[in-house]
């Protein structure tokens, strides 16, 4: 029984990493405590350096892999965004470093528990993005991350995402590999083209003068982002002949022959899957499908199963203010120019660790239906209970504050 | 450890180049001119950890000037990429996975932006963690590459492009510069040192001696900036010099913290005669002499060399 985050320190520990510079911040900080551990313990041979903030941490990690070492990393939400500009330098290092992200909803207001604004503003970066829903997932996910990373055809960091709290702190089975499988699948990194050594002397991270030349090498990043797709679904392939164990870059859940598909990303899927169980005893043809490679962002494979069904519901955890759900966006302007294609839901629930209750789901699926049955399609639906209106009014009454709103509704 | 022969005369300093010229920076830049020197000391097998500032542009693709290694990174963080990449070589050698021929030293290069305001946090973590590195600041007053604005290095009454003399505000810059030298050194580093390009033979007997050390090795150079000053190209080592003569910019070093100035005058230059050479200075001038303005500046350096003990015994 391992925690995600614990799952993740033996996923590194696994991929025989070099060099971990970090940083503490929760929910990620467990993963750091333990490979500082193994490392001091000797069990582990690398390198482990507490760095001064995440922007250094960052650079530290990305530099160290333009050196040649193989490099792991972990942050969450704020750290992630206070190295922000950091991402996309290195991305653009085309450095192949593994990095973890714990999801955490972003300040302000302050709060711990798990949302994916923070991941998902780093969509644009470059890096790759993998989203685990269990323990299990993330260790794998680190170790097909290095694969892709380092593939040549690649070359793009890799951050993997799981939920704070609710992966991070809950420990589920987590099956651990046989090490010599491990190294047949991740052999050592062999640097060809990013590395620093007295006897070739290189440049990297060089400063261009002319949108052309700062185009080319942006649109080589977005290709080879593209090209990670096919890579994925050939190191996938090898991995499940390996371990025995199946990631494709899309999860489905009784997805064949739904008409009301609902698209989730990481954990909350898991009530998701329980929630399409509820709905089809009451009759209605559910299926879920989860995205777990979000950049490259698997086009072809939404569509493949998307087509299939009269009505989608994509349940963001996440909210572009003043748009809405990001990954609603992504999915609507990838079925865009199909002929053929379903009514597209919008809902966003989950935000800061939010739960999502039995009734959101069946008000999901009942706007599925209605959808389906009646045309009627709903607009974008900010979900939240009666229960929860009732305790945030309490928390308002409190501060004084529902008093003057009900003074002020009614002039 | 091998007792250092210092040397003595211009002509000791070694012939070969690894900084080429047809650079893109300014003609007279006095961090140009100290950076060829040091890189005359470290040889071609660094690698050099540059943070955003006018030596960004030394090396832009597909071309550099120099001999050695070059990583960019942005702002705020050259010295944690110093410790990636010290990092890394170290594990590399001691996993077997690199030979340790392969070795090199890493060098930090950065304006005073970001050695002074922007980069403080991740340079104080380096030195403290006592990463073995060097760190070269070409210090020009200023944020020189966005076209010389106000920074923590200014210094008093010095006028930029956002402090600019005004009818309510006639005297420019309103703070002293920032004591860098005293921040680091308070870190306790192996070697910390000032040079400045108009003295190559103390320049290169620093680098030197901070050879010796295993440890963070820090130099600060003050780098006269012809469009910055405004001045003449041709004057900047001068310039430099009389930075030195008139005690404005003293040249010292400090190991683990203990401080010895390696250049003493008798007598110092009137601050006036270095301030008048530059355009920057000329509001102090013209079109009223802001003699209070003039003796504050003459009076803090007075204040410095009083509390020498070299120049007071």
């Amino acid at each position: 029984m391992l925690t995600g985050n614990a799952a993740a320190a033996w996923g590194v520990r696994l991929a025989n990493v070099d060099y971990i510079p970090a940083f503490p911040v929760t929910p990620q900080t467990e993963i750091i405590e333990t490979l500082s551990k193994w490392i001091n313990d000797g069990v582990m041979d690398a390198k482990f350096v507490t760095m001064d903030s995440e922007h250094s941490m960052i650079t530290a990690a990305g530099a160290a892999s333009a050196t040649g070492a193989r490099v792991f990393t972990a942050t969450s939400s704020q750290g992630l965004v206070y190295g922000f500009e950091m991402l996309y330098t290195i991305a653009g290092w085309r450095v192949p470093l593994v990095m973890i992200n714990v999801s955490r909803g972003l300040s302000s207001p302050i709060t711990l528990e798990p949302d994916h604004n923070d991941i998902l503003a780093t969509r644009d970066t470059g890096f790759i993005q993998i989203h685990c829903e269990v323990c299990q997932e993330v260790m794998d996910s680190i170790l097909i991350a290095y694969r892709l990373a380092e593939d040549e055809r690649i070359l793009l960091p890799v951050l993997v995402n799981m939920d704070g709290f609710h992966l991070s702190f809950t420990r589920e089975p987590v099956e651990l590999p046989i090490i010599e499988q491990v190294r047949k699948f991740l052999p050592a990194y062999k640097p060809n083209h990013a590395f620093f050594k007295a006897s070739q002397p290189m440049a990297q991270g060089v400063a261009v003068l002319g949108g052309y030349a700062y185009s080319y090498f942006k649109y080589q990043m977005h290709l080879a982002s593209k090209k990670a797709i096919e890579v994925y679904r050939e190191v996938s392939e090898e991995f499940a002949e390996l371990f025995g164990r199946t990631y494709n870059t899309v999860e489905t859940y009784m997805a064949d022959d739904a008409e009301c598909l609902l698209i989730m990303t990481n954990s909350f899927t898991t009530m998701g899957k329980a929630a399409i169980e509820r709905a089809r005893a009451r009759n209605i043809k559910a299926g879920l499908l989860r995205l777990r490679l979000v950049r490259p962002f698997p086009e072809a494979d939404i569509i493949r199963f998307v087509k299939r069904a009269k009505a989608v519901a994509v349940l963001d955890q996440n909210i572009s203010i003043g748009k809405g759900g990001i990954i609603y966006s992504d999915v609507a302007s990838t079925l865009y120019n199909e002929k053929e294609k379903p009514v597209l839901l919008s809902f966003i629930s989950g935000l800061g660790g939010k739960n999502i209750s039995i009734e959101e789901f069946e008000f999901i699926f009942d706007s599925l239906v209605k959808a389906v049955d009646k045309g009627e399609i709903s607009p974008p639906q900010l979900l939240y209970t009666e229960a929860e209106l009732i305790e945030i009014n309490r928390l308002k009454n409190i501060v004084g504050k529902e008093k003057h709103y009900k003074f002020e509704s009614g002039d | 450890m091998v007792e250092l022969i210092p040397i003595k005369s211009i002509k000791d300093i070694p012939f070969d180049e690894n900084l080429f010229p047809g650079t893109p920076a300014c003609a007279g830049c006095g961090g140009l001119l100290a950076l060829r020197h040091c890189l005359k000391v470290l040889g071609k097998d660094i690698v050099i950890v540059n943070a955003a500032g006018c030596f960004t542009l030394l090396s832009i693709y597909p071309f550099t000037p120099f001999k050695n290694s070059w990583l960019y990174t942005a702002m705020a963080c050259a010295p944690a990429g110093a410790q990636g990449i010290r990092d890394a070589l170290d594990i590399l050698i001691k996993k077997g996975k690199l030979d340790p021929k392969e070795d090199l030293k890493v060098v930090v290069l950065t304006g005073d932006g970001a050695a002074y305001d922007i980069g403080l946090a991740s340079t104080s973590g380096a030195i403290n963690r006592n990463l073995d590195f060097y760190y070269i600041c070409y210090d020009n007053e200023a944020y020189g590459n966005t076209g010389f604005q106000w920074s923590g290095a200014t210094p008093l009454a010095s006028k930029t492009g956002t402090t600019q003399p005004g009818r309510l505000s006639p005297s420019g810059a309103e703070f002293f510069k920032k004591d860098l030298f005293e921040i680091w050194r308070s870190h306790k580093p192996p070697y910390l040192a000032t040079i400045s390009p108009s003295h190559p033979v103390d320049l290169h007997n620093k680098f030197k001696k901070a050879e010796q050390y295993k440890g963070p090795k820090l130099f600060i150079n003050l780098s006269p900036c012809p469009p910055g000053w405004a001045t003449e190209p041709s004057h900047s080592t001068i310039l430099a010099k009389l930075a030195v003569d008139t005690g404005i910019w003293a040249l010292k070093e400090a190991i683990y913290g203990d401080i010895k100035h390696t250049h003493i005058q008798k007598k110092f230059k009137s601050i006036e005669e270095y301030l008048k050479e530059q355009g920057r200075f000329t509001h102090l001038f013209k079109p009223q002499r802001q003699e209070s303005v003039i003796n504050k500046i003459q009076e803090r350096v007075n204040k410095y060399w009083h509390s020498v003990q070299e120049y007071t015994k």
